[in-house]
Formats: C-alpha cells, structure tokens, sequence
C-alpha cells in the first residue's frame, strides 16, 4: 500500500482544519502518516496522532521551522519522501508556497488544488478559474498533490491512536528569515470553514459603510464575513476577506453576495456553495444566474431591514 | 542588478472559457489571448525598481508559441529592455518552465525573478517556487510589497491570516499577488519603440530541457453547472426562505 506523508498546517498550537481535508485525501491513495514542522509543537503532534485514520506523526521541532519557511521545510520534506509514496498538503497559502518546492526537488510535477482522487495516480483538479475540471493521470515515481479544503470531507479529530514519533532535521537554510505578521484578530467565523458567510462587494462605498452594513447581518447570523477582490482593493476590509480565484475558496451552506456582480473570478471562490443568495440591485447582475434565491433591490435599504427583522 | 520577468500569453481574464465538446481541453481558437494578470503585475514591479535605480535592465522570458512574441511586445512596451522567446508548441508544464528558466537565469545572473503567482489557465500556482528550489534560492509568493536593500529583499505576502514579512537573501524569487502594484498601459511611443527592442528566439532544446509533460489529461470537462434559482419580492420573503434553511 502506499504510503502518503501528509504535511501539517498549524500555528505551533493547533492543527488548523485544512489539514482534516488533505488527510482525506490521502487516506485515499494509502497509509497515512503526518509531518509536524513548528517550534515547540508538540501539543500539536499530540493532537494530530488523534486524527482518524492517521498512523505515524513525525514530529519536527526546531526553532528553524516555527514560521514555516519553505526554505527549511522542503528540505525535510524531502528528506521523509525518501520512503514515502505521495507528499499531501492543503492548497492553504502555507501549502501552496511549500509544496512545489517539494515537488521541484524531488523532480516531480504537482498537481494543484485536487478535486477528487480517481485512481492511485489519477486526479480531477479545476483549470481556468473552474471553468473546466481537469481529470489528470501523473507519470512521476512519486506523487506531490495540494488538496481544496471544500473538496473533502475532513476527517474527525477523535478516534486515531497514531504514534508521535520526534525526528531531527530542519536545519537553516540561511536563505530566508521571517521578519513579522499581521495577523488579523477576528472574532467570526473563519471563511475557509464558516457554515454562513456573508459577503461585501464594491457597493459597499468604504471601510466603514462595509462595517455599518454587512457586519450586523453577519453578526445576527453567526457567519463570517467575506469580500469581492473590489472591496479589498478599495480598502473595504483586510485581504484575508478576499473570496475567489485568487482569494479564499469556501463553499457554505448559504453564501449571502451582497453588492457584488459576480465575476467569474468571485464566482470561482464560492459557485460551490449549497445555497447562494444575492442581493443587487441590477437584475442582471450575473451573480443572479448562479443564485438560488434572488433579492433585486438597493442593499442599503435592503441589508438593515434584512438584519432588523432576523 | 538585472530582473528576470517571466511572462505567459494565456486566454484574457475577460473571456469565459468553453470547454471543447470532445472533452479534450478549453476552446482557444479565435479567442482573446492576453499576458497573464500577474505577470503584468511582475513587469510592472521591475519598471519600478528600475525607475528608484534598484535594477539596471529587465529581461522578459516567455515560454510558448510564435505568438508570445506579442506577449512579450507588450512587456517591451511597458518597459523591459529585452526579451527571450523559448519556442515551443507544446503545452509546458511548470516543472520545465522552470528549469528552462534556471538555465536562463545561469546566463543571466539576475539579482531578482518575479513571476507571477499564478497563471490564469493552468492555475497551478508553482512555477516561481519550484524555480526558486531549482536555483537554490529563497521565495517570497504571492507578494504585496517588494523593497529591496542591499543584498537582500523585505517581501510582504498576502497569506490566509492576513500579510507576513520576509526577508531573502539575493538573489531571490519573487511571485505577485494583485495588490502589489497596478500595472502601467503602454503609451503608443512607447509600443512603436518596443518593436526594435532586441528579442531573442530559442528552443528547449538550446537550454537542454526535456518538455515531455509528466502529467496526462485524460478528459476536461465542465464543472456542474448552477441554475438560477428563483427572485424573491422583498426582504419579507427573503426572511421566509432564510426560515426555511433553518438560519433564521
Ligand atoms: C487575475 C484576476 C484575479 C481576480 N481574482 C478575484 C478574486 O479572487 N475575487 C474577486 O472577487 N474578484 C477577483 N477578480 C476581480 C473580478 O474580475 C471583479 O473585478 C470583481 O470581482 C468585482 O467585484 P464586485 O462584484 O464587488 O464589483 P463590481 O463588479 O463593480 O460590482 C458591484 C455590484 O454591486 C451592485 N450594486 C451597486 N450599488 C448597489 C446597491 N446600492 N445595492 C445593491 N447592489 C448594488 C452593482 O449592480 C454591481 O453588480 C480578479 C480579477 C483578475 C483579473
Ligand atoms: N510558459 C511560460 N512562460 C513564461 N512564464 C511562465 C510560463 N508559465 C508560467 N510562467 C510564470 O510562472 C507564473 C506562475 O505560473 P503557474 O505556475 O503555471 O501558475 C506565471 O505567472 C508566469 O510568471
């Protein structure tokens, strides 16, 4: 059976959810076994071994590695697929940034954002913003895949009784050093696992008309709150907010798309959602032909009355 | 210092691709193509870097058909000072794309790559990391913020949490994200000027680079299509349906 090496997302505190859904993943293509790089992570190696599913946790605890330096992680990385069959990670900005260096590495081509697993080398992954799903057979000896969180299911945090095991390694390359973050405190729901979200798009004038509107409604819905790349660029809110091609991809329950036109790059980052709900004014606002409930009407009458009334 | 920029002719981010009926790629016949968005970005941050006197000239490389050679007119006439065309029908997957770059970059001894993070067909989002792990040098993706200080670069990135700051040592990879910069138009001066700037024609093979893709793409298909659902008058009915869902 094969054997996967799933690479860890987490804060050196906690395993971030992105992780349950590459673990998914892998367990389709074989064995499971994790890699925990951090500084002073041991808690979180504990906790991964809990996964379902999960057998070996290799736990790499350096201070080289606390902020995730693909530097220094794809090295070690590199290091483990030497008796590994496929390198599994989240297509999270962390993912994304180490694992084609894994894959350059080892020789390999990655297959990005994978959809499904079809076969023991045979993947779906989306191309051109989604616009067309890929089915891709890969000819590497060795297997580098990224996985989309809303593709699969994530795999319970309970029940798994793999054993931590503490490797050395995750020298410093001496390349890279990592200067700072800002890291916004956010006390809704993360996009990337919220069951509501309500979102912003230009219409929404400024930061603080932004604020005034869309946050009370998320607020009394208990959702998180996302944005059209116009609303970020415009200063609306932060860049995490960012929903699409280039942004986050989530796929809610209800997504709620409040003054946004529903370009086919937002529409990338949330088509997936189960329920899709639009409020604009222009009837023919292409987001309406992906909605499955529909509210023409000027959002800042339409959003205070909406939450008023929840 | 030199600047590598490299830069993919890729189906213009206005047009909503087709998938072909027999399932075997994306109609591109009689479609807009255009310089991927972020690599126009990338084009733009070295013009900047040589207007503050950072960089002294910017090569633009583009891997690809004839046609890239329009590709990289418009990065001439943006401001590159040269550009190589590696030639090739053949779809290049980033793997190679980057060590055909490596090899370019072994000639050139660029102080600094920008790409782009991502191109808009392929959406990998792999070429500048794995040429960064090819040349043995630090990457700084999806960038918001470039500034460069002696021998190293503060890269700011755009990450799920918010930004992070790193610092690299030169010479480094950098990849854009949207916000870096916005990207100058070519002035029509400027776009008859690009036409007698030097642009060289190569092939994989003067670089010594296998192409043969590793990947196969059995079929390509379209994703399961939303219907429009249904217009609700006002915010009661709204109300209604969000009951109904159970979230209100
Ligand atoms: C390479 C690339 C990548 C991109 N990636 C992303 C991405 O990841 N995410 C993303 O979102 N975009 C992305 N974009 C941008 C995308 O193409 C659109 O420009 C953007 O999504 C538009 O945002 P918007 O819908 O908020 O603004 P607009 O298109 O300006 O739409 C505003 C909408 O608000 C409505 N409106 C105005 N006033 C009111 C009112 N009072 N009440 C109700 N409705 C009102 C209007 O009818 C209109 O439909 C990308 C673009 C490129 C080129
Ligand atoms: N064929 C190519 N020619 C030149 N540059 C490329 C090519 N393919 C990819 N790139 C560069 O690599 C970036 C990321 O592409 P990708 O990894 O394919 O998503 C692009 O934005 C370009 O800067």
């Amino acid at each position: 059976m094969a054997k996967t090496l799933v690479w860890v997302e987490h804060d050196n505190t906690q395993v971030k959810d992105a992780t349950l859904a590459a673990v998914t993943a892998a367990s389709q293509l074989g064995e499971v076994h994790l890699l925990v790089a951090g500084s002073g992570c041991a808690a979180v190696a504990e906790s991964a071994a809990k996964i379902a599913g999960v057998g070996k946790v290799h736990l790499a605890d350096n201070a080289t590695l606390k902020d995730a330096l693909p530097e220094n992680v794809a090295p070690l990385i590199v290091e483990f697929m030497g008796h590994h069959d496929a390198f599994v990670a989240p297509a999270t900005s962390n993912g994304k940034n180490i694992a084609p260096r894994v894959a350059a590495l080892l020789d390999v081509m990655q297959l990005s954002d994978v959809l499904s697993v079809e076969g023991p080398k045979t993947f779906t992954r989306p191309t051109y913003a989604g616009n067309a799903i890929a089915t891709v057979e890969s000819s590497d000896a060795k297997l580098v895949i990224t996985v989309r969180g809303t593709a699969f299911a994530k795999a319970k945090t309970s029940g798994g009784s793999g054993t931590v095991e503490a490797v050395s390694g995750g020298a410093d390359a001496g390349l890279s050093s990592f200067v700072g973050a800002e890291i916004a405190k956010n006390e809704r729901p993360e996009l990337t696992s919220a069951k509501i979200i309500v979102s912003g798009g230009r219409a929404l004038k400024d930061a603080d008309t932004f604020q005034q509107v869309i946050f009370p409604l998320a607020d009394k819905l208990g959702a998180g709150v996302g944005a059209s790349r116009a609303a970020v660029d415009a200063g609306y809110v932060p860049n995490d907010y960012q929903v699409g091609q280039t942004g986050k991809i989530v796929a809610p329950e209800v997504y709620i798309a409040v003054g946004i036109s529903g370009a086919i790059q937002h529409l990338a980052g949330m088509k997936d959602s189960k329920t899709i709900i639009a409020i604009n004014k222009d009837e023919d606002a292409p987001i309406f032909q992906v909605a499955d409930i529909g509210l023409v009407a000027d959002l800042f009458n339409a959003v205070p009355e909406l939450t008023g009334k929840l | 210092m030199k600047i590598l920029v490299p830069v993919k002719r890729v189906i213009d981010y206005n047009v909503k691709p087709r998938v072909k009926a027999d399932g075997t790629g994306v109609d591109l016949a009689n479609v807009k193509m255009s310089m991927n968005p972020f690599d126009e970005i990338a084009v733009e941050e070295a013009i900047r870097l040589k207007e503050k006197g950072v960089a002294t000239e910017i090569v633009a490389v583009s891997v690809g058909p004839a046609k890239a050679q329009e590709t990289l007119r418009t990065a001439l006439a943006m401001g590159a000072d040269r550009a190589i065309l590696v030639q090739t029908d053949d779809e290049v997957e980033p793997l190679a794309v980057a060590k055909i770059l490596k090899a370019i970059a072994e000639v050139e001894q660029p102080g600094l790559v920008i790409l782009g993070k991502q191109a808009i067909d392929d959406d990998s989002n792999q070429t500048g990391q794995m040429l960064a792990a090819l040349m043995g040098c630090p990457q700084g993706t999806f960038a918001s913020a470039v500034a460069v200080d002696g021998d190293a670069v503060t890269v700011t990135r755009e990450v799920d949490g918010g930004l992070e700051t790193v610092k690299l040592a030169l010479p480094a990879i950098v990849t854009t994200d949207l916000r870096l910069n916005e990207p100058r138009y070519a002035s029509l001066p400027n776009i008859m000027k690009a036409k007698s700037k030097p642009l060289a024609t190569k092939s994989p093979a003067d670089y010594g680079v296998d192409t043969a893709p590793r990947l196969k793409t059995l079929k390509v298909s379209e994703p399961p299509v939303r219907s429009a659902g249904i217009k609700v008058a006002d915010v009661d009915a709204l109300v209604a349906k969000l009951k109904e869902l159970g979230i209100a």
